[in-house]
């Protein structure tokens, strides 16, 4: 449990990854614009390349929120993977109340699957959502108080290690049986889809995709300097301090249980915004988001890239999400076997991940 | 064979009240006569309950029944002709064939109806049964109470005895309504209840009765449920039992986290559907694959189990979230593996044919054979897994091994081949609840997953510290679902379970021997 992973010294390397860090970010900033250019132009940048690097930036986001609770404050969430679906149900609500009565139904109000499953008038739950503030705020809120809900219960009765992985991984079970139900009110097994518009611009433009391209991006950018902060600071030093030895930190008078509160809520809300981004990019949510699996392989993500480190975390989503993609489409029944001995070959040889091989070679 | 031993007991039955046999031959010659006679021969025929009035009535619809020039009567069937009386075989010269008009043919529809009551096929008796308890009059008491008075089958007494006290209730008798009223409420079946509510308004006399008997309908019907629930809940906490019960070993024992044992329970199922395939060769093998299964699917999921601890987990000792990922993806490549080999549609195990069938215990409680079959199994299994730990010489030293690793080893314990053996013997009995499971859930490639969560709550929930708290985990955590269903539904329970188990953590469960002091801080 106490694996340590040493921050790293600030030296050449960190200097080296900070500039990489900006040149990865220029690059991926250019993106949209390059797309702009003729198909024959050999620096064009196709339309599914741009769509699915939106994707990535947002699974960076949640790699980064993982890696948060895990490298830093020794939490393995093995459900974060709900914190990011409900950000997005979030969002996913917000869209569909902008829909209005553009549905094939027609209704002025209800969404197509409410008029579908007999409702007379939409649940309480789902006022507000047409505001887009208040959605915004529903997207941090909601996933920062099942975090806040389940953490307290959780770090009060002092429930560690694995124990508080199946716990977690069960939550993100029971809500994705709870999401597939259709009366919930949330789409059942379909979720929700057929999204037209977000703040005035209709989804389907190349400048809406861009925008939401560039929000990804700023939520990145925003969402690694604050990580950078925390974890630099004093609270960030306790944090880890909590990681490598909880009882000793205890011990020296700290409240580890609100040091730990704190992380996993910032770290719940962060997943959240991932979430509420990818639904307007690939234009539906469903319950399959909650899926364990889908937690796990963010785990994966954080572990390939080098865990404790933030940066590593980003690294590994753009790492692992670029293999899957190539691979699903070369090589459909080989990607599960490779998925799987990455978690092989990162536990066994790699605990540091990418950062600590690159680390390793430039020291 | 059992038909024709049935019929000839009904008609022994039938010869036993002379009386009976002569009205039955007095009614004959009418059917002979003209429309009026024959009219009347058929109800006084209808209302015999003989049951060798069927044919003759049946012949006489259809226009088979002839009659010869003394006004005796035959049956024509094919090329060949009977006689009504005796039963022998005639020539069918001089014979003319009995016409009938419509008021007759009204009669015989409803004669017919009602001999269905006393007819030789127990499915026509159900039947018939059902008709008459659905158009309940007062005129078929006195048939219902013939036919009851012969009926051997206890299905169908039931029915008759329902059909009959619901025929009372619509009589004028107020005495003969009460034994109706008193019949329906010794009965359990919903349909009684609602006969029960819907008579309240036309007998407000008899009122507080019938109030009582639906009270006393209700009662049983909430025993029967109840009753149903809790097998339900013993059924779903012996599949959480089988497949925790590996987990209690090597999460519980070792501390070793691994979320390959869904897999594992998933890779003993298939050996089960590949011991089946191979004994279909040999026909007198064949219903003893479920049993071969046993051993071949502990020995298939133990040799995984101990090739795994010995290349990959070994290294990760003491690091517990390591473990945990390591095992998943190893999870991730075997169900790959399987998919690829077998495909990832279901494949078919069949249940030998002692397991099939369902069993009534008293109050009606349907009870499918298999699952008392896996109820009892997994009892077994685990009475092995404690008597194995308990009492053999293996069990001894993966105590000492797990109580204190370094004296162990200093006692000449090769710990290293203790662990191994442990972990073989943890997924093995995953291999045996794959077994179990292939009975009752389809064997496909995801098979183990849907457990996995489940399995580990039970050994958090109930690992105070012994397979005793595994077994009361399992089956607190199935009847916990089960009753809690029907009001709260599946997601409900689920997450009542969730909490119920974080509290459970607080005890601190340290794996089945708890180490204390310094060395219990990992």
């Amino acid at each position: 449990m106490s694996a340590t992973v040493s921050p790293l010294p600030a030296s050449r390397a960190r200097l080296g990854l900070r500039t990489g860090l900006l040149v990865a970010l220029l690059l991926l900033a250019a993106m949209p614009v390059l797309n702009q250019l003729p198909t024959t132009h050999p620096l064009h940048v196709s339309d599914f390349l741009v769509s699915v690097t939106g994707k990535w930036i947002c699974y960076a986001i949640l790699a980064l929120s993982l890696d948060l609770a895990w490298g830093y404050a020794g939490i393995l969430s093995l459900g974060h993977g709900a914190f990011f679906a409900l950000g997005g149900y979030a969002m996913g609500m917000h869209l569909m109340r902008l829909i209005g009565p553009r549905g094939v139904y027609g209704h002025p109000v209800l969404p197509d699957f409410m008029v579908f499953l007999g409702y007379r008038e939409l649940p309480w739950y789902w006022l507000g959502f047409d505001h887009f503030a208040f959605a915004m705020l529903m997207v941090v809120l909601v996933p920062g108080v099942l975090a806040l809900v389940l953490g307290w219960l959780a770090f009060r009765s002092r429930i560690t290690g694995v124990y508080l992985s199946i716990i977690t991984q069960a939550m993100t079970y029971a809500l994705m049986l709870a999401f597939f139900r259709n009366d919930m009110g949330f789409g059942g097994n379909n979720g929700f889809t057929d999204f037209k518009e977000l703040l005035g611009q209709p989804l389907n433009t190349s400048a809406a995709r861009s925008g939401l391209f560039y929000a990804s991006l700023i939520a990145l950018a925003g969402a690694f300097l604050l990580c950078s902060r925390i974890t630099a600071s004093k609270y960030g030093r306790v944090l880890t301090a909590i990681r490598d030895g909880e009882n000793r930190v205890r011990f020296l008078g700290y409240n580890t249980t609100h040091h730990k509160l704190f992380a996993f809520v910032l770290s719940a809300m962060l997943a959240g915004v991932a979430g509420a981004l990818y639904v307007p990019q690939v234009g539906i949510i469903n319950p399959g988001e909650f899926s364990p699996a889908n937690s796990i392989e963010a785990v994966i993500w954080v572990a390939v890239g080098g865990r404790g480190t933030l940066v590593g975390a980003i690294l590994g989503a753009f790492t692992v999400n670029g293999l899957k993609t190539w691979l699903t489409s070369a090589a459909p029944d080989l990607w599960l076997f490779v998925l799987g001995g990455l978690f092989v070959l990162v536990t066994l040889f790699l605990p540091k991940g990418l950062i600590g091989l690159l680390k390793g070679r430039g020291a | 064979m059992k038909n024709t031993l049935l019929a000839f007991l009904l008609l022994l039955a039938a010869a036993l009240p002379a009386r009976a046999q002569d009205a039955f031959v007095a009614a004959l010659p009418g059917l002979a006569g003209n429309f009026n006679a024959q009219a009347e021969a058929v109800e006084r025929l209808g209302a015999l309950a003989d049951p060798r009035a069927i044919p003759v009535l049946r012949a006489l619809t259809d226009g088979r029944l002839l009659k010869r020039p003394d006004n005796t009567l035959v049956i024509r069937e094919g090329t060949t002709t009977t006689d009504v009386l005796t039963g022998a075989a005639t020539d069918a010269a001089g014979t003319e064939a009995l016409r009938i008009n419509n008021r007759v043919r009204v009669a015989l529809r409803g004669a017919l109806g009602r001999l269905q009551l006393v007819s030789p096929d127990p499915a026509e008796r159900l039947a018939a049964a059902e008709a008459v308890f659905r158009t309940r009059s007062a005129d078929n008491v006195p048939l219902l109470d013939a036919a009851l008075a012969r009926e051997t089958v206890p299905r169908i007494r039931d029915r008759m005895a329902i059909a009959l006290a619901a025929s009372r209730l619509m009589a004028s008798d107020p005495a003969a309504k009460l034994l109706g009223v008193e019949a329906l409420g010794a009965s359990a079946s919903p349909e009684a209840r609602a006969v029960l509510l819907e008579a309240r308004a036309a007998n407000p006399d008899i009122l507080p009765q019938i109030e009582a008997a639906v009270a006393a309908i209700d009662r049983r019907l909430a025993v029967r449920r109840a009753a149903e629930t809790f097998f339900q809940g013993l059924s779903l906490g012996s599949v959480l039992l089988l497949a925790a019960l590996g987990l209690a070993v090597t999460f519980g024992v070792m501390g070793v986290i691994n979320m390959a044992h869904g897999e594992f329970v998933m890779l003993g199922a298939y050996t089960t559907f590949i011991v089946q395939e191979a004994c279909r060769g040999i026909p007198w093998l064949l219903p003893w694959s479920l049993p071969l299964s046993v051993p071949a699917a502990f020995l298939v999921a133990a040799l995984c189990g101990a090739a795994m601890e010995r290349g990959l987990i070994r290294h990760l000792y003491g690091r517990p979230l390591e473990t945990l990922l390591m095992t998943f993806g190893v999870g991730m490549m075997i169900q790959q593996s399987v998919r690829l080999v077998f495909g990832a549609q279901n494949r078919e195990v069949l249940s030998p044919p002692w397991m099939q069938g369902t069993l009534l215990l008293p109050f009606d409680i349907p009870v499918t054979q298999n699952r008392l079959w896996i109820l009892a199994f997994s009892l077994v299994v685990l009475g092995l897994t404690v008597a194995a730990i308990r009492f053999t010489r293996f069990g001894l030293e993966m105590r000492a091994v797990t109580q204190k690793r370094a004296i162990a080893s200093s006692m000449g314990i090769r710990t290293g081949r203790v662990d191994a053996l442990t972990f073989a013997f943890g997924s093995g009995i995953a291999g045996i609840a794959g077994v179990a499971l292939s009975q009752i859930d389809n064997v496909s490639p995801n098979l183990g997953t849907g457990y996995i969560i489940d399995s580990f709550l039970v050994v958090v929930f109930g690992g105070v510290g012994s397979l005793a708290g595994t077994l009361v985990g399992a089956f607190g955590l199935g009847l916990v679902n089960k009753i809690l269903e029907p009001w709260a539904g599946a997601v409900l329970a689920k997450v009542f379970v969730l909490i119920a188990a974080m509290i459970f953590i607080q005890r601190r469960p340290r794996g089945l021997f708890a180490q204390k002091g310094r060395a219990a801080e990992a």
